[in-house]
């Protein structure tokens, strides 16, 4: 972390960024917040470990408006979701400076949580430097530990690879946590009968508040105005009606996201009701990954997504259509 | 609010007889903003769009909803009366009774409830149009023909005397196309080539006609009246300026083992070759595949003895970009591959072949000199069987379900041919139906039947086994005499389906135009507009429509040359007003719709707004309304819903669903 705090000071104070895009402490011990830091002092706050979950890129959007450049951290898969708001013009690349910053897996204190550790104190071993193999709790009840793996967020176990995709310079070790089949749950959602997917939807969408929380984290997300704010269609009055959480909001967010969503996870990640909101967008991405060959939103920022795109080797839509 | 008049029309009974056309008007008057409605019988006939203007003038209606037909049918009709009363004829909408309704139910009273809805979503579209002003746009006065047959030979020969200029482009070395591969045609027996090779010199010859053969389309932007295409010229590496046409590279190279396409590969070529004697331009072209220089880097003797300097090895494709108003496509057929049809033996042997295949075996130019001999050992045949419907009329999926249409003719004409030729033949011919529907065509079949002797069975073959001594066995059956059928023969020749040339698919989706589940492309009207694709400014000639003989191909790709012509005499088109329209606020910039927008109409723009008080300067989509056809690909793609159709928004289809789900 000090490697990375040095060189912002150092990019800060020669006047080659702006502004420094990081992370700072939060009020717990485990919840570091993304965070703006424009003199090098400030930067006594910043912080970076395996709770530094949060997905930078879209912040890139409102900092491509300000003036002078802004370093910007990103985290390997971070960077698939740059890329693709490049692609879409949302951000500007020579707005901002790029550090990839090292990721051996990202934590989920719910997980840490489950396994029985409570009234957490401070955390040790999730520093950029550390091993990263266990966790130290130190908590009200004394100290506990745990396997880091096993308290990693759920993406990091379908960890798209070490590499940064685009970057400026790189800081810190990155590591491959894959340990499981990236469409394994869809899979078992597929085998599903449709009564069995209905009910398992219905179940997992009906904790759905509406707090938006998983739309306004979603690089892909990223509207001016969102359909669903819009007094221009009926969207808006739509939102009243009963169960529309459960029917109609996730499914059309998937749509809309359909080709452009890198799995970054941050929906999920952030969502207050633990809903397995990626399960939609994986879906779409194993789909798509079927009928047009396999494609990784945000690999580059030149590529057309197959959603958007067209060759003579495209399926035929009726075969679409025979699959159900 | 709007002032809403429908009309429902009766149809004759063809509407009136399922839907009770009362009740529909009736029920249509208690839908907000309706101040009329009103029956008739006829709403297009003259009286019926009286009644419909004088309502307009009458009642003061800013929008009517007309409850009839298909708008693919009257749709202008209502437009255009209701346009001379003073009302913008985008203010009509048609709610279609009759195909969508009337002829697809029994049941009057669901299929009058249905009426009812269905006119429901019409007012209720109405309720939220707005008056549309088309613009114009201008007419290149050049025509394309894609595909160098008789169909597309014909077409250019039309559309030129008219006085316009046209490109053919042939994917081939030669224009002729199939019709060059025929020895002699039905049902006149008069020789192909003869009467085929006038027209190839004569669009040769012709100051208005461009040929570029060895060519393919490689894209297709734009539309009716302004068309951009891109041309790849292959390289032929023969420089066409300079080569004489003498031959002697083709005599002279050492590399003679391709197989004829020309001679459907019953023969073999040089790697530098003019695929026929007569073809246009007499300019060879080199098969890289082949070529010797090409493979090893060594040979060149095509170089050296070309007295013209001619040959360039270094030649490269080339693109040309041209633009046009009409584009013609008549690419024609092949006929299928016999994979499937293994109890033929096609595979097996040498001397079961296709009708195609016979036809060069019987030209003084294929691989027999035009004798008829069996392939195998180049004996002469005594027992000729053929075969028919191979492939067509196919209910088990292993062929085609259509008729090919042309098989019973020419195979009665190989059977006239061989008998009259050489009258120690024996021809049998086995067949499902004969079928002759054409000038003089039943009197040729019967002449093949009373006059040359050729024997008829009807039924189908089951096997053909070739045996140890080099004959076929035919095992078929005689439905007639409910027997079954042994027969040894020398030749099988299978009347092989015909089907579109493959490529096809290609360049249909380049140009937006349709094709059917067999591949034909579909045309705007099967019954009223057969030469017309869907797409506007796109035109069909020859068998990539349908199957058809050649008297039927030369008819219809005059056709297709009138139509063209007819866009082409025009100087400028209206344009569709019912464009895509971006709403500032709302763009993202992110060009996705640019991504998906088949006519390059959509750029972006750096442009200042000013949103809700926040001054600034965003990257927005601006739509060309002169290139936009209204296709609509960009407004469901964009994510925000900042693209919205004119005419069709997003709120009026939405407006529409909501009426019939009420």
């Amino acid at each position: 972390m000090q490697e990375l705090i040095n060189r912002a000071k150092e990019l800060l104070e020669s006047g080659e960024v702006a502004r420094v895009l990081g992370w700072k402490a939060g009020d717990l011990p485990y919840n570091p917040e993304p965070a703006y830091f424009e003199k090098a002092e400030d930067l006594k706050d910043f912080v970076y470990n395996g709770f530094c979950g949060a997905n930078l890129s879209k912040y890139m959007i409102e900092a491509s408006k300000l003036e002078g450049k802004t370093m910007v951290c990103l985290k390997p898969c971070d960077t698939y979701s740059f890329n693709q708001l490049i692609k879409e013009h949302r951000v500007d690349r020579d707005k901002a400076y790029i550090v990839g910053v090292g990721c051996k897996g990202k934590l989920d204190i719910e997980k840490a949580k489950k396994l029985g550790i409570k009234g957490i104190e401070s955390v040790s071993g999730a520093e950029m430097s550390d091993a990263c193999d266990t966790l130290t709790f130190q908590t009200i009840y004394g100290e506990k530990s745990c396997a880091y793996a096993d308290a990693m967020l759920e993406r990091c176990h379908v960890c798209k690879g070490k590499d940064h995709m685009i970057y400026d310079e790189i800081i810190g070790e990155s590591r491959d946590t894959k340990d499981a089949e990236r469409f394994a749950e869809v899979e078992m959602i597929e085998a599903m009968s449709p009564a069995e997917k209905f009910a398992f939807f219905q179940e997992e969408l009906s904790k759905c508040i509406r707090c938006n929380a998983c739309r306004n984290v979603c690089p892909a997300c990223s509207c001016r105005k969102c359909v669903f704010d819009s007094t221009k269609f009926d969207s808006a009055q739509k939102a009243n009606v009963d169960s529309f959480e459960e029917k109609m909001f996730h499914v059309i967010r998937a749509f809309h996201v359909a080709g452009r969503c890198t799995d970054c996870g941050e929906c999920s990640r952030v969502c207050p009701q633990g809903i397995r909101l990626h399960l939609f967008n994986r879906k779409y991405i194993k789909d798509i990954n079927e009928l047009y060959g396999e494609f990784q939103a945000g690999a580059d920022a030149e590529a057309r997504g197959p959603l958007t795109n067209f060759t003579f080797d495209d399926c035929e839509p009726s075969i679409v259509a025979e699959r159900g | 609010m709007q002032r809403i008049g429908v009309f429902v029309c009766h149809c004759g009974s063809n509407i009136a007889a399922t839907v009770d056309v009362k009740k529909v008007a009736e029920m249509a008057l208690l839908e907000p903003g309706v101040v009329h409605a009103e029956d008739y019988q006829y709403m297009c006939s003259e009286a019926g769009q009286a009644k419909i203007q004088a309502a307009i003038k009458e009642k003061n209606l800013t929008g009517i909803v007309v409850c009839s037909c298909s708008p693919r049918m009257h749709e202008n009709t209502f437009r255009s009366a209701a346009e001379k009363a003073g009302l913008n004829p985008y203010m009509v909408e048609i709610a279609n009774i009759r195909e969508h309704c009337s002829w697809i139910h029994k049941n009057v009273e669901e299929a009058t409830e249905k009426a009812v809805i269905l006119a429901r979503a019409a007012i209720a579209k109405v309720n939220l149009n707005a008056p549309l002003k088309p613009g114009e746009s201008l007419v290149t006065k050049r025509a394309l023909v894609i595909g160098g047959g008789i169909a597309g030979i014909q077409t250019a020969l039309d559309i030129a005397d008219a006085g316009y200029e046209v490109d053919i482009v042939e994917k081939t070395p030669s224009i002729g196309g199939r019709m060059s591969q025929l020895d002699k045609t039905f049902p006149t027996l008069d020789c192909s080539a003869c009467i085929l090779t006038p027209k190839m010199v004569e669009a040769a010859a012709h100051e208005k006609i461009t040929i570029y053969t060895y060519s393919e389309v490689e894209k297709v932007s734009g539309f009716v009246g302004d068309f951009t295409v891109d041309i790849r010229k292959k390289a032929r590496f023969v420089d066409a300026g300079k080569c004489t046409g003498c031959g002697v590279c083709q005599e002279k190279c050492p590399s003679k083992k391709s197989l004829s396409e020309f001679n459907r590969g019953l023969n073999t070529r040089s790697a530098i070759y003019t695929p026929f004697a007569q073809a246009i331009p007499n300019v060879p072209v080199i098969d890289t595949e082949a070529c010797i220089k090409m493979k090893t880097g060594k040979c060149g003797i095509c170089s050296k003895v070309c007295q013209a300097g001619a040959i360039d090895y270094e030649q490269k494709d080339e693109i040309l970009t041209q633009k046009y108003g009409a584009i013609v496509v008549a690419t024609g057929f092949d006929t299928i591959k016999l994979d499937n049809y293994d109890e033929y033996a096609y595979n097996q042997s040498k001397d079961v072949i296709t009708s195609l295949e016979l036809e060069r075996v019987m030209n003084a130019a294929g691989p027999t000199k035009g004798h008829l001999e069996r392939l195998s050992d180049g004996k002469h045949p005594k027992e000729m069987v053929f075969i028919q419907c191979v492939g067509s009329r196919c209910s088990d999926g292993r062929g085609k379900s259509y008729c090919s249409k042309i098989c019973c003719m020419y195979t009665a004409k190989h059977a006239m041919l061989i008998r009259d030729k050489y009258p120690d033949v024996n021809v049998t011919v086995f067949y499902i139906d004969v079928r002759t529907p054409g000038k003089n065509f039943d009197e040729f079949y019967r002449r093949a039947v009373e006059d040359y002797g050729v024997n008829y069975i009807k039924g189908q073959v089951g096997k053909v086994i070739p045996q140890p001594d080099g004959k076929l066995l035919v095992q078929g059956v005689d439905l007639l005499d409910n027997k079954q059928i042994l027969k040894e023969a020398d030749m099988v020749v299978l009347a092989t389906a015909i089907e579109p040339n493959p490529d096809v698919r290609k360049i249909a989706t380049m140009l937006t135009a349709s094709i059917d589940t067999n591949n034909f492309l579909t045309e705007s009207h099967a019954k009223l507009r057969p030469v017309e694709s869907p797409t506007a400014g796109v035109f069909l000639s020859g068998v990539c429509q349908g199957p058809k003989d050649i008297p039927e191909t030369v008819a219809q790709a005059g056709a297709a040359a009138v139509k063209a012509i007819g866009l082409l005499a025009k100087d400028k088109l209206m344009t569709n007003p019912c464009t895509a329209k971006a709403d500032e606020l709302m763009c993202n910039g992110c060009s996705t719709c640019a991504n998906v927008c088949p006519y390059g109409a959509i750029t972006y723009e750096e442009k200042e707004v000013n949103d809700h008080g926040i001054r600034e300067t965003r990257r927005i989509a601006v739509v060309n309304s002169a290139l936009c056809q209204g296709c609509g690909a960009c407004t469901v793609t964009c994510p925000s819903g900042a693209m919205d159709l004119q005419g069709f928004s997003n709120r009026q289809i939405i407006a529409e669903v909501d009426a019939i789900c009420r």
